[in-house]
């Protein structure tokens, strides 16, 4: 283990640097179909039957409900946070629509209105973009873009209950096959009750011709969020995929937890990115959204490739670790992560590299940056089983702290159980301090140049993995994550 | 076109400087010598502004602004340049990324187009090759690995690159061989011209020899002590620090040699 306090003595330029207002915090108010608060077996069915859902489906949210009741939330990250109410929640609210719209122009135009302060490109933007949307408004997902001429290459990509609806034989042979119902305390609760999240299947042998991209957006009140994601690339087939995240500003936090698998056959590769930029809270801690999600990929196939790529801005609280099971032989995973913290806010990310078959080869490449009050902690696993022959992982695990009231912990967990396995981790922690502030502002550059020089120079390795359009909009999210007003 | 009037600045509730007085005119050098603790580097900092550093008193004025009023990149924007006794490490971003920032944000404040990635180049590469600099230091991290006698140099090279109105070096031949000292030399010499001024800090009068200054003080405790011609550096060199009293104030011998101010 190892962890890093920054000790610098507190300075004008970085705190004042560090007050950022968050710029996606508006409110949207719609008519909204709302369940009263609570969690129950009838709940779960009055999801289920909103949702016009197939009995197994409704069977698999229950057992999952009831393998819920008997787990207990995990402790061991290192987050701390009031008792969650799981009763104070509501599990489904949708934006009210008579009978769903047909069209982008029967689409709510305040909705609209919100995908576009947040940049989202729907509409025509989305073609000069070339990037497929779907996006997820609370509960339901609200316009699924480009789905014709996806078709035309076989690809699906439309909302988990659309798909459950037209292609449910795929959904029942996928779902919950790399994250079971009671994988974890917060996977088995989506599994009881998530109402929407994005579907894509690519077909043998297709590559898909563009970005598919989802915007997650929580805004009604007291609403927790449980998409649910699956991805299957088969035979040959590659996709890219990103997710982007916003939330408004409220002073109580919301829950958020999710939960994403991935699946990848022979020759498959699957890359999947995230901008996470939830509401972190206010610069004090109060409010903001707790981040609980479960992200899997399973590299089922031989030669396939899954890569995980995030950028976590936002949340009050993120607990994640987006990881890759190396089933089939020489398959690759990546996780390359920037996670930066301020003010309050706490991460706990990292991944797991479960190396199973032979050749199998994973690179972990983790940026974490603390600022203000924040708390960052990175927790990798890398496994190699006995049968793993050949295995390699490469770790690096870079730590950047911004003031001197931060923290940043690793944690790097090896358990190689095959001789033949070849694990390297390499990690550093550097600061920010008030003297290289003070050496670019004598060079005629503002706090916040320099701040944004150093922080992007620290996560251009990240960067650079994810689809360029992304990497700009990454870059941007950090500087304004971390801008403030120079007094 | 710099005035300092009565300059008292403590760090930690410390009174370092105590009452400073100094008068720089356009197109002269100033070189400052002292013992080791006198406040040299304090001086330094305040002039370009470093917050650790608390102005308890005096003033300073630089071409009729109120230099202490004006924030630390207007104030290197505007001309002021301090050469490190220290530079700093800056891991992450490349030499040549910063000194492009940092020049396009003086030329964009003095009306001057910015130079794009080509005319940058071209420029810095020049320069480089004046302080004895190989181009693969564009490409490393600022000052991160660089040699003392290496972050001088571009110490240096960021000077001539700036082209700075007031330029303070502090110490910046300290541990320098003499090739090094005369890059350090030949920099500053190719800087001076009517409308510049430098302030030349150092211990030895040795680079004295190759910048030869309009005038030279002593600071001791916080004050400018003894003020002279070039002459008064020989004989420091010749006597040390000596006899310049722990209180600050100058004993009786020696004489002064060239006549204080
Ligand atoms: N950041 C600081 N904190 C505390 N004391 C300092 C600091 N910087 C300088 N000093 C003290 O101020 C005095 C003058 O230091 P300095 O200006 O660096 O002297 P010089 O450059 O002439 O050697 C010394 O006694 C030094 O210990
Ligand atoms: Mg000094």
């Amino acid at each position: 283990m190892k962890t890093a306090t920054a000790t610098a003595p507190a300075n004008r330029p970085i705190t004042n640097f560090l007050d950022q207002e968050y710029s996606a915090g508006f409110e949207t108010l719609l008519e909204a179909d709302t369940l009263p608060k609570g969690l129950s077996e009838d709940v779960i069915r009055v999801i289920s039957a909103k949702k016009k859902e197939p009995e197994f489906l409704l069977e698999w949210r229950l057992e999952a409900y009831r393998h819920w009741l008997t787990m207990t939330p995990p402790k061991w990250a290192a987050v701390s946070f009031p008792e969650i109410d799981f009763q104070d929640i509501v599990y489904y609210s949708a934006p009210k629509k008579k009978d769903g719209p047909k069209s982008l122009d029967e689409v709510d135009p305040e909705l609209l209105k919100t995908f576009d302060k947040l940049g989202v490109p729907l509409h025509e933007r989305a073609r000069l973009a070339g990037v497929a949307v779907d996006a997820v408004f609370d509960s339901v997902s609200v316009a699924t873009t480009f789905q014709k001429e996806l078709g035309e290459h076989g690809i699906i990509f439309c909302s988990f209950s659309e798909a459950v609806q037209k292609h449910p034989e795929l959904v029942r042979k996928y779902l919950g096959t790399v994250v079971p119902q009671g994988d974890n305390f917060y996977a088995a609760l989506n599994s009881a009750v998530f109402s929407d999240g994005s579907f894509v299947f690519v077909p043998k042998g297709v590559k898909c011709p563009m970005e598919l991209s989802t915007y997650f957006r929580i805004n009604a009140r007291d609403t927790g969020q449980f998409e649910r994601t699956l991805i299957i690339a088969e035979e040959g087939a590659s996709v890219s995929y990103l997710e982007g995240c916003t939330a408004p500003m409220r002073d109580e936090n919301q829950l958020h937890a999710a939960v994403v698998e991935l699946i990848a056959l022979d020759d498959a590769k699957i890359k999947y990115s995230t901008v996470q930029n939830w509401y972190p809270g206010d610069k004090d801690g109060k409010g903001g959204i707790y981040n609980f999600v479960t992200k899997r990929g399973d590299c089922r196939g031989a030669r396939s490739h899954i890569s995980w790529t995030q950028v976590e801005t936002g949340s009050a609280i993120t607990w994640k670790y987006p990881s890759v099971i190396l089933r089939g032989d020489d398959s690759v995973g990546d996780f390359h992560s920037v996670a930066l913290s301020n003010h309050r806010q706490q991460a706990d990310t990292g991944t797991k590299m479960i190396h199973m078959g032979r050749n199998t080869r994973s690179t972990i490449l983790s940026k974490g940056i603390s600022a203000g009050h924040g708390s960052n902690t990175f927790r990798g696993l890398v496994r190699v089983s006995p049968k793993a022959e050949g295995a390699r992982n490469y770790t690096q695990c870079d730590s950047l702290l911004i003031g001197d009231q931060c923290a940043a912990h690793t944690f790097p967990t090896i358990e190689a159980r095959n001789p033949t396995a070849h694990v390297e981790h390499e990690a550093t922690t550097s600061r920010i301090g008030e003297d290289q502030l003070f050496y670019a502002m004598q060079r005629g550059l503002t706090a916040e140049d320099a701040v944004s020089m150093i922080v992007n120079g620290f996560c251009r390795e990240v960067f650079k993995e994810l689809p360029m359009e992304f990497a700009v909009e990454a870059q941007k999210l950090l500087g304004v994550s971390l801008e403030g007003s120079i007094g | 076109m710099l005035d300092i009037n009565n300059l008292q600045a403590s760090v930690e509730g410390k009174s370092i400087l105590k009452g400073l007085d100094l008068h720089v005119k356009a197109g002269e050098v100033h070189a400052i010598m002292g013992p080791n603790g006198s406040g040299k580097s304090t001086l330094a900092q305040v002039l370009a502004g470093r917050d650790a550093f608390e102005v308890t008193g005096g003033s300073v004025t630089w071409d009729e602004h109120d230099l202490l009023a004006m924030p630390i990149e207007e104030r290197a924007r505007a001309g002021l340049f301090l050469a490190f006794q220290y530079p700093v490490e800056i891991p992450g971003v490349s030499n040549a990324y910063f000194l492009k920032a940092a020049v396009n944000a003086v030329r964009k404040h003095r009306g001057l187009p910015e130079f794009d990635a080509m005319d940058f180049l071209t420029r810095v590469k020049a320069e480089m090759k004046a302080v004895g600099m190989k181009e693969e230091f564009l490409y490393r991290a600022v000052n991160e690995g660089f040699s003392g006698g290496e972050k001088k140099r571009n110490e240096v090279l960021q000077m001539a690159l700036l082209e700075p109105r007031l330029a303070i070096l502090d110490e910046t031949d300290s541990g320098l061989d003499i090739d090094a000292l005369k890059v350090v030399a030949d920099g500053v010499n190719r800087l001076r011209s009517p409308e510049r001024a430098l302030i030349v800090i150092t211990h030895y009068q040795r680079l004295l020899d190759y910048i030869v200054p309009d005038q030279v003080h002593v600071l001791s405790h916080g004050r400018i002590v003894r003020s002279g011609g070039r002459e008064l550096a020989l004989e420091l060199e010749e006597k040390g620090y000596g006899w310049i009293g722990d209180s600050g104030e100058v004993h009786s011998a020696p004489e002064p040699a060239g006549g204080a101010q």
